[in-house]
């Protein structure tokens, strides 16, 4: 049985946005999105569980809809848009949903958030008010070994509440300002 | 450590006790490490990149049983980007968790024992080439026969899985006899004899086992690793690598998830630090999924026959219990898993007499170990679901019967356990409350159900791995001038949130606030000795080590402000970083003033604090293990659909009150009862390590099932319940500011609960977990024949006990001591155990 090693193949590039900012990479073209992102781009944030897809722990967005990271071959997202849990936060503000699962007890170990982020992040970027079996549904691929699930729901809704409050705010700014 | 004592028992709310309010403890918070859970920040050992960094790979026995008779690598070092190739004989010292089980090389040397036990180890540059190496790499097995399960290893003691042990392959026997319990069973009006068996299952930690190793610029070695136990990975390997311990740091990464799954001094770790030092660059290895359900160490699969005698009223006059374990390949904590497996039972009923007999077979699977509950969520279920038999053949509602029964607050138990608080009563009564048990219990429509079953579990464990009389934990604080105080400890943040407790707990005394705090944990070179995270031992020891440091730290301060402002130390309070007069509050000087005063009268301000475990009054052989400060309680009401057509059972909701003492976050700890909850209903329901024997055309190996996590079913968001936790807060004054453990404990009634649940639905009795609905269709076929209602194990295999060690309970004037010490019946077994003791 030949094997042509690893070491002798050639290397690929891409160009694609990683949580806003266009980034060119350059590595082995057997590499998946997960290893290019953690191995080659330093963006460590987004783990790994199973590499099989059996446990959500990777879990990124692309294009804005929840992947597998571990399933996508990273040469299929040149020209993408790429957002891992480093992008969720803004101007150095966490996003309403890393405050309430730090707050909330949503996260213990910490391992299966990053991809439990992003995910609720689709969720609610798609539906702002999901019932808890909508939320309960969403997040049916991610497990969670540690919480038992109900911290992380509670969360979510508490997010929920918090981006609602914020459009209000920010709906009413340009009425106050005229 | 002088002062150990003081603080085994230093009576809660140190500073509440002054009239102060608790500002930290008891609030719900963030805990302080949440910032970096979120944003994804948390270094886990796999997340260390290091420049020139090699990666490793083990070829893992594709057997579950064979000789080896070569190894040839040269296929596998000629393979470009190969650095190093490992076998058996770089590494062929023995080691393991326990001192009496020192089984294990880091690559098996001459003989392979499961499926996934490693044999060699690549090292190169890339980690997909290290994977394709192992393909080049030729190793000449010869087949041996296989064990499946204990009953084949009682009846068939050649081959030896081991050389040692009590017999064959029969790893540990236990036989101990507290009272004399056939004249309990005299005493009794009625008998019960159940068997039970208790499925094993695996951890599963989303985070995969991964460790990096480097030698240091100075020659030493460091590593990083996925453990709950960096103390003793430290001393695996300074025995593995004769290397002086003082020349190896190992460093604990936060764990993605544990549960005692990463509580074993590992071969990967061993590798890779051999790997490190040989290279002298940077080695990383991470296990893939499919390596992490070989190392296992998970739930033993236990076989159980509970025979108890019991009055009309229900008091138990005696109880005996015996045990058949699974202990798959490996020693591991299995000796003391199976002292675990017969210990508990006393801690929650009154049990006069108790005899317990205990079995641990070698199997050709991967080795079992402490699983979130070690050794007794095995028992506790046998026990739960046949006091619910008997509570029925009584008559009396089970909460009622439980009520009626209980051990009593600080009692010594019949095997000598010295209990703390015990608020089962109130978990009881509550959950019964707020369940609407008596509304429901034999009242709700056929296929709809409630269970109830009780359980307590230690707070640590009274003695440590290796015998020795030193601290179980140590803290070291450092006062900085600027107002910030550092902690360094050994403990080991695993998600449980134990730099949240030192954090909180230094806080509270000091009058700062937890963001004021900076952590230094699981690294054996910065911070004294913690155990590790296992026994739910962190809070109360670490806690109280953490506690007393903090109180040491605060008189120096309060001495040198009382000269400043010239109050009377007593009269000095710590509170919103101020330390000032309680009686003039405006009188005072922030915290960082006070360090600086202190600084200057006393020199550089740092203190320690350290707690060891009272002294447990059992003496005997085996009372080592039990031994608890104090004992947590909980209690489960647990609510089932059972579809009597497809046997799918639905868990809508669970009712659990659990007796923390005093709940330090309670945030966290709600956090870690409903875990234990989920957890809990998984085993229940689902999770189950399951082997088959390939046909005999294929080898007839024994395999593992699925060893992946789609088949291995556990628990999504779309099964977990609604939980409604109740929390009983009566402080324990051996606890820091009263708090018991909560990490454990509450997982235990759960499986009882849903079994005695099904029954009420469905009128089927499940002796064994996982209950799948395949069993629950069995019995019901069997209730519709006309036979026993019921699916579970039908005999106890016969197991030649030794003579039990007869220890007289304390109500019968005993000392703690056997009163007839035994030698132990195979004789040559002491001299071979010789080779395995270091």
């Amino acid at each position: 049985m030949a094997i042509i090693p690893i070491e002798s193949q050639k290397t690929a590039q891409i160009r694609f946005t990683l949580n806003g900012e266009e980034v060119d990479v350059a590595f082995a073209p057997y590499k998946t999105l997960l290893e290019v992102l953690r191995e080659d781009l330093g963006h460590t944030g987004t783990k790994h569980g199973c590499e099989l897809g059996e446990c959500g722990a990777c879990a990124v967005l692309l294009d804005g809809k929840p992947v597998l990271s571990c399933l996508v071959l990273a040469l299929e997202c040149d020209g993408r848009q790429v957002l891992t849990v480093e992008g969720l936060g803004e101007d150095a503000k966490l996003h309403p949903l890393q405050d309430a699962f730090a707050d909330l007890g949503a996260a213990q170990c910490g391992y299966c958030t990053p991809g439990i982020l992003v995910t609720a992040k689709a969720l609610l970027d798609g539906n702002p008010h999901p019932s808890r079996d909508q939320i309960r549904e969403a997040l049916s691929g991610n497990l969670c070994r540690c919480t038992g699930y109900l911290q992380i729901f509670e969360a979510v809704e508490a997010a929920m509440v918090k981006i609602a409050e914020r459009g209000e705010e920010a709906k009413q700014i340009p009425q106050r300002l005229a | 450590m002088s002062d150990q004592k003081d603080s085994s028992v230093k009576p809660a709310q140190d500073s509440a006790a002054n009239g102060e309010a608790l500002r930290v403890i008891g609030v719900p918070r963030r805990r302080v490490d949440g910032r970096a859970k979120v944003t994804g920040q948390t270094r886990f050992a796999d997340d260390i990149f290091l420049p020139r960094m090699a990666h490793c790979k083990l070829l893992r026995s594709p057997h579950p049983h064979a000789r080896i008779r070569k190894i040839d690598a040269s296929r596998a070092l000629a393979h470009p980007g190969v650095y190093l190739v490992l076998t058996g004989k770089d590494l062929p010292i023995q080691y393991g968790i326990l001192p009496v089980s020192q089984d294990e090389q880091a690559l098996c040397v001459d003989r392979v024992r499961h499926v996934g036990d490693p044999v060699a180890a690549v090292i190169a540059r890339e980690e997909l080439t290290a994977f394709e190496a192992l393909d080049l790499l030729d190793v000449d097995y010869e087949i041996l026969p296989t064990i499946s399960d204990p009953e084949e290893a009682l009846v068939t003691p050649e081959p030896r899985i081991h050389e040692y042990g009590e017999e064959g392959n029969i790893h540990k026997l236990v036989a101990l006899e507290f009272g004399n319990v056939e004249e309990g069973f005299a005493e009794a009006d009625e008998i019960f004899e159940d068997t039970f068996f208790y499925q094993g299952n695996t951890h599963l930690p989303i985070e995969q086992h991964a460790a990096v190793a480097i030698k240091d610029p100075d020659g030493k070695l460091t590593i990083w690793s996925s453990t709950q136990t960096p103390h003793y990975v430290h001393r695996a390997l300074a025995k593995v690598l004769e290397m002086p311990a003082a020349h190896i740091r190992v460093i604990a990464t936060p764990n993605g998830g544990g549960f005692g799954g990463k509580s074993d001094p590992f071969n990967h770790e061993i590798a890779v630090a051999k790997a490190a030092l040989l290279l002298d660059r940077p080695v990383k290895i991470c296990l893939t999924r499919e390596e992490v359900f070989y190392c296992h160490r998970g739930r033993h699969p236990v076989l159980m026959k509970f025979k108890t005698g019991v009055k009309k009223d229900g008091t138990i006059t005696g109880m005996h219990l015996q045990t058949l374990i699974d202990g798959g390949a490996y020693g591991s904590y299995g000796v003391a898993s199976t002292y675990y497996a017969g210990a508990l039972q006393t801690t929650t009923y009154h049990i006069p007499r108790y005899r317990y007999e205990g079995c641990r077979t070698f199997t050709n699977k991967p080795p079992c170990g402490p699983k979130r509950g070690h050794g007794t969520p095995q028992p506790r279920f046998g026990q739960e679901v046949q006091l619910d038999k008997i509570a029925e053949k009584l008559q009396i509602d089970p909460a009622v019967l439980r009520l009626r029964i209980l051990e009593s607050p600080n009692a010594v138990t019949a095997n000598f356990l010295r209990l703390g608080t015990v608020n089962l009563a109130e978990c009881i009564q509550r959950v019964v409350r707020v369940s609407d048990w008596k509304e429901k219990f034999r009242k709700l429509p056929d296929g709809r159900g409630v269970g109830h079953a009780c359980s307590a579990y230690l707070t640590g464990a009274g003695l440590p791995i290796y015998w020795n009389k030193m601290p179980h934990s140590g803290v070291q604080l450092k006062f900085d001038r600027g107002g910030g105080v550092a902690i360094f400890c050994g403990a080991t943040e695993i998600g449980q949130g134990s730099d949240d407790v030192l954090a909180a707990i230094v806080a509270e005394v000091l009058g700062i606030e937890p963001f004021d705090v900076r952590l230094f944990t699981g690294d054996t070179d910065l911070g004294p000795v913690d155990l590790g995270s296992y026994s739910s031992r962190v809070t109360l020891m670490a806690g109280n080590a953490a506690l007393q440091a903090a109180e040491r730290g605060k008189a120096l301060l309060a001495e040198a402000v009382a000269l400043k402002l010239e109050v009377p130390k007593e009269r000095l309070r710590f509170a919103g970083k101020r330390v000032f007069d309680f009686a003039a509050p405006e009188k005072g000087v922030s915290f960082a003033e006070a360090i600086c005063l202190a600084e200057a009268r006393f020199g550089t301000i740092g203190t320690v604090g350290s707690y060891t475990p009272p002294k447990s009054p059992a003496l005997y052989k085996g009372g080592g293990v039990g031994p608890s400060p104090t004992y947590s309680y909980s209690a489960a009401v647990v609510e089932v659909e059972v579809d009597p057509t497809t046997g799918w059972v639905i868990v809508p909701r669970v009712w659990i009150a659990h007796d923390i003492g005093r709940a330090l976050n309670p945030t966290l700890v709600r956090g870690q009862v409903e875990g234990s909850v989920y957890m809990g209903l998984g085993e229940a329901l689902m999770e189950e390590q399951e082997f088959r024997r390939l046909p005999k055309r294929l080898s007839h190996a024994l395999v593992h099932k699925f060893p992946s996590m789609l088949e291995y079913k556990s628990p999504t968001s779309l099964d977990m319940p609604e939980v409604i936790t109740e929390l009983i807060e009566e402080p324990d004054p051996r606890g820091p500011f009263g708090a018991k453990e909560v990490g454990q404990g509450p997982l235990l009634p759960i499986m009882p609960a849903v079994a005695n649940a099904v029954y009420d639905a469905v009128g089927v009795r499940i002796d064994e977990v996982p209950i799948t609905p395949e069993k629950i269709l069995k019995a019901l076929a069997a209730k519709k024949a006309g036979r026993e209602p019921r699916f579970g194990p039908d005999h106890f295999p016969h197991v030649n006990w030794p003579e039990a060690l007869r220890v007289p309970p304390p109500w019968e004037g005993g000392d703690g001591n056997a009163v007839n010490d035994i030698p132990h019946r195979s004789k040559p077994r002491a001299e071979k155990e010789k080779v395995f003791t270091p």
